[in-house]
This record gives C-alpha cells, sequence and structure tokens, in this order.
C-alpha cells in the first residue's frame, strides 16, 4: 500500500488514520527557531465526519486510504437499502446502507447526481449537491399580500425534509433548497 | 505544458520587495557596516540535527567532491570575522531541504549579521531597529521573556527540572500524538512550536532569551543567577506569532565548537541520519582567533511578509519552491 510523508500532505489526500479512511484539510509546517520540525495536520474523518487535529513529527508518513468519489444518480429505495448508478454510461449500480446515507436521506431524488465516496469499494458517504429542487408536499395554506418582512412556516417536501419556508408557498411549488444549510433559496 | 509558470508575488510586491531591500541596506550603511558576499557552496555543511542540508558533486582543482549548500552564511561570515573584517551582514540565499510550508521555503533570504565587541543586549536593540526600518511602524515595546518564564507561565512547569515522563504526557497530550521515545528537547521544542509561540509577539516585540544550554547551537552558554543552571547566551525575536530572528553571544573556542560537531555527528550517525562534512576551515579560523561578540540571522521573507502584509513567504517571493 502506498504511503505519504508529511511533506506530500496536501489538501484533498486521502489517508489512513486510526483505522478510518481521512481526507486531509490543511497541513502546516511548524518549527520552532532551531529544533525538531513538526507538521500541524487537520483531517476528516470520512466515517464520521468529525474533524479531527494531529500532530506529527516532519518526515512521518501515512497510509494512502484507497477512498474515490465518484458522481452517481439515485435511483430507488426498497426500504433497507438504497441504490445508486454511475453517471459514467457504465450503469453501475451501488447498494448504499442507511449509515452510509446519514442526513443525505432526507436530500433524496430520483435522477439527481450525488458524491458517492467509496472506501475499499464499498460506499462510506453521499453528499447531495449544493442546491436541490423539491417539491412542497405538505403545508399550511399561502398567504397572500406583501411578504418583503418575513414570517415563516414549516413546509414538508418530497424527499421528506421539513424546511422553513416564507408564508406565500404553497403546497405544490417547487423550491430551491441549500442542502449545506437546509435553508430555503428561492422558487424554482 | 505547466500552466503554474506565473510568480507567486505580484509584480507590484516584488517592486515593494526590492525597495525594502534597499531600506536594510540604507539602514546597515549608515551604521558602517559591510555588506559582503559569501560563497553558497562549502566545503562543510551545518550539523544542525534539526537541519537538513543539501549537497552537490562538483567538479574543482581538487578533483571531484561533495559541496554542501549553506543552510545560513555563518561559517563563510565568521572567517571573515576572523580576518579582521570588523562588522559585517549579508543577504543570502539559504537552502533548508524538507522545509515548505505558510512561513518556511526551502530557499530563502537571510538577513544575517556580525557585531564585534557587541553584548547580546546591544544587537537585539539593533535587530528591533532594523524589524522598525523595514516595517515602516513602531512594532511596539521590545519585552525580554525568559525561556523558563514563559514554560512557567503557560504551561506551569519548569522546562529545566521537569521529569521527561511528565514532558512527554504534556507534549503528546497538546499535540495529539505519541511522545514516548521523545528526547527531552523534542518534547520542548513542540511545547514551544504549539502553545507558546502562537502567542508571542502580539503588540510588541518578544525577545526570548536564556535557552536550555542543550539547544545552544553556536552560541556561548552561562549560568542562570536564579539556581546555576546552564542556559545558551543566544535569543529569539517574535512578532506576530512568527519567529522573525536568531541571535548567539557568539561561540568563539575553537576545541568546543569541534565537540560540538563531533557530537552532533555522533548523534545523527546512531538516528540514522547522513553524517555532515565538518568546516575544518571554520576551526581553523576560530583557532586563529575571532573577535569576541553577537551575530544574528533573521528570515528576511518573513519580515518583508509582515511588512507588506501577506499570508505566506510565497507571496513575497518571485517563484516559491514548488514552481520553481
Amino acid at each position: 500500500m502506498a504511503t505519504y510523508s508529511t511533506n506530500e500532505f496536501k489538501g484533498g489526500l486521502k489517508v489512513m488514520l486510526d483505522g478510518d479512511p481521512c481526507t486531509i484539510l490543511e497541513n502546516e509546517f511548524v518549527k520552532p527557531g532551531k529544533g525538531q520540525a513538526f507538521n500541524r495536520v487537520k483531517l476528516r474523518n470520512l466515517m464520521t465526519g468529525r474533524v479531527w487535529e494531529r500532530t506529527f513529527k516532519s518526515g512521518e508518513s501515512l497510509e494512502a486510504a484507497d477512498v474515490l468519489e465518484l458522481e452517481m444518480e439515485f435511483l430507488y429505495s426498497d426500504g433497507e437499502m438504497w441504490y445508486f448508478m454511475m453517471t459514467d454510461g457504465s450503469f453501475e449500480q451501488y447498494p448504499v446502507e442507511k449509515k452510509a446515507l446519514g442526513d443525505t436521506e432526507k436530500w433524496l431524488k430520483e435522477q439527481v447526481a450525488y458524491t458517492v465516496t467509496l472506501w475499499n469499494d464499498n460506499v462510506i458517504n453521499v453528499t447531495p449537491p449544493n442546491f436541490i429542487e423539491l417539491e412542497v408536499t405538505e403545508t399550511d395554506p399561502g398567504v397572500k399580500g406583501d411578504t418583503a418582512q418575513g414570517g415563516s412556516k414549516p413546509a414538508t417536501l418530497s424527499s421528506g425534509a421539513v424546511v422553513r419556508v416564507p408564508l406565500f408557498i404553497n403546497e405544490g411549488e417547487v423550491l430551491k433548497i441549500d442542502t449545506r444549510s437546509g435553508e430555503y433559496v428561492s422558487r424554482a | 505544458m505547466p500552466t503554474d509558470w506565473r510568480p507567486t508575488a505580484s509584480i507590484e510586491t516584488l517592486r515593494a520587495r526590492a525597495r525594502l531591500l534597499a531600506e536594510v541596506r540604507a539602514f546597515f550603511a549608515e551604521r558602517d557596516v559591510l555588506e559582503v558576499e559569501t560563497p553558497v557552496l562549502g566545503h562543510g555543511g551545518s550539523t544542525d540535527l534539526h537541519l537538513a542540508s543539501l549537497s552537490c558533486q562538483a567538479t574543482t582543482p581538487a578533483g571531484r567532491e561533495r559541496l554542501w549548500l549553506q543552510t545560513s552564511p555563518e561559517f563563510h561570515m565568521k572567517r571573515l570575522l576572523a580576518a579582521g573584517s570588523g562588522p559585517i551582514f549579508q543577504l543570502a540565499k539559504s537552502f533548508r531541504d524538507g522545509e515548505t510550508g505558510r512561513r518556511h521555503n526551502l530557499e530563502f533570504t537571510m538577513l544575517e549579521w556580525y557585531r564585534p565587541g557587541f553584548a547580546l543586549e546591544a544587537l537585539i536593540e539593533e535587530a528591533a531597529a532594523l524589524i522598525h526600518a523595514v516595517l515602516g511602524c513602531h512594532p511596539g515595546p521590545l519585552r525580554p521573556r525568559r525561556y523558563r518564564e514563559l514554560f512557567r507561565e503557560s504551561l506551569g512547569l519548569d522546562p529545566f527540572v521537569a521529569e521527561l515522563a511528565e514532558l512527554r504526557r504534556l507534549a503528546g497530550e497538546r499535540g495529539g500524538l505519541d511522545m514516548d521515545d521523545a528526547t527531552r528537547d523534542d518534547c520542548l521544542d513542540l511545547l514551544m512550536s504549539l502553545v507558546i509561540e502562537p502567542a508571542l509577539g502580539r503588540g510588541g516585540l518578544d525577545v526570548v532569551v536564556d535557552y536550555p544550554a542543550s539547544q545552544a547551537a553556536l552560541a556561548r552558554r552561562h549560568r542562570d543567577p536564579e539556581d546555576g543552571a546552564w542556559v545558551a547566551s543566544r535569543f529569539e525575536l517574535y512578532y506576530q506569532g512568527l519567529e522573525l530572528a536568531n541571535g548567539y553571544d557568539e561561540l568563539t573556542d575553537a576545541a568546543e565548537q569541534a565537540e560540538r560537531f563531533a557530537a552532533d555527528n555522533a548523534v545523527r550517525r546512531s538516528a540514522g541520519l547522513t553524517e555532515v562534512d565538518v568546516d575544518e576551515r571554520l576551526l581553523a579560523a576560530l583557532e586563529a582567533g575571532m573577535p569576541a561578540g553577537s551575530g544574528v540571522a533573521l528570515g528576511l521573507d518573513r519580515l518583508i511578509q509582515l511588512a507588506l502584509g501577506k499570508a505566506s513567504v510565497a507571496e513575497v517571493m518571485a517563484f516559491a519552491t514548488p514552481h520553481c
């Protein structure tokens, strides 16, 4: 298995740490005036999403993680597994467990492309696009008139997510949502 | 074809850099300090355990031989001092293998100067004045900080007497790594870099003095008046969390210098590091007699970075190493 030394560390590199695949976010070389050099490294654990801050002696190395990020469309769910298909024309399908899906479950829509992270050929994470368009399936009836003053109400979307929307929104409308914050952006 | 052929500094920044270099030269001209140029390549290299020297094979009148790229211009400049040069300064390209980051570049510009007859305190004052001149504004008060005191204040322990096990535990905990086999100095270095350094030089220039004797490098040693512990007669100057300069009350004793080189190489051997050829001509110069005095090395790229408000040294260099 390939290894990477601290001086090859850079943002985006995938390495193994404590048995989990991680992606390097930042790598800072630190060295006192005369003395041992260290690398201060920020990594995201791809299994848990947590950010770790670790220090390594310069020159130490970590094993490379066999991690791939692929673009796949959501197909369907049979209630136990969620199925995604490669968008590269190979039609290759991957089953995804609920655990790997995490919060993305509430942003699923057929034929939308997601970033699927594979580690040793198993899906460990699914990231939705930053913006997604979803239909309102349930909300209180819309309030007419000027809405610039704000005010909001909950609305349930076709994917199951519940978001705060302006008072003028009606059932059946399609909305643009920012999946990172879970906030309403505009009517689609 | 590579797409990253462009400079890492803007042309405007390079103009500002040229103005600051002129400022440095004016500063020393006014003080009658002679500008010198010495070779980048030498027969001896730095034996310092924490500096990785680059070397190359060259054909010289002596045949095919190994020459070392300097990690600082110290050895050649000390030979000039021994030959009676008087006060000298140099803007010297220096090389340290593997050092790359926001505040490091493998090849960088060292501003180094020597003041025969100067005590460390006088050189600290002069270094502060130089920093003021290059920054173009007053950096605030000059505050001497004792190495021991800094550790006591931020970590609640005396770095000279604390148990090694305690230092390893603390360093491991603060750094999030296994320090169980680390040496005393490695633990202190880590705590200095991670805990103490980032807070130094805020609202003024912090001058760290009285380093552990084991970290003396090419400096003399003296007794700490507090309890007679040996400390290194050197200082480091910090501004805005950045280490800018490293100064020594220079070791002039040839025999002790030879011993320190040999001791470094012995540790290098046992640690599996490359042994570095010792600069015999430097030892001969010290033997002939180098005037007592102080010298300081200042990372000019960092100072220019601060003066111009840039985020990394790469932004004030025409072509930082990955782009050279």
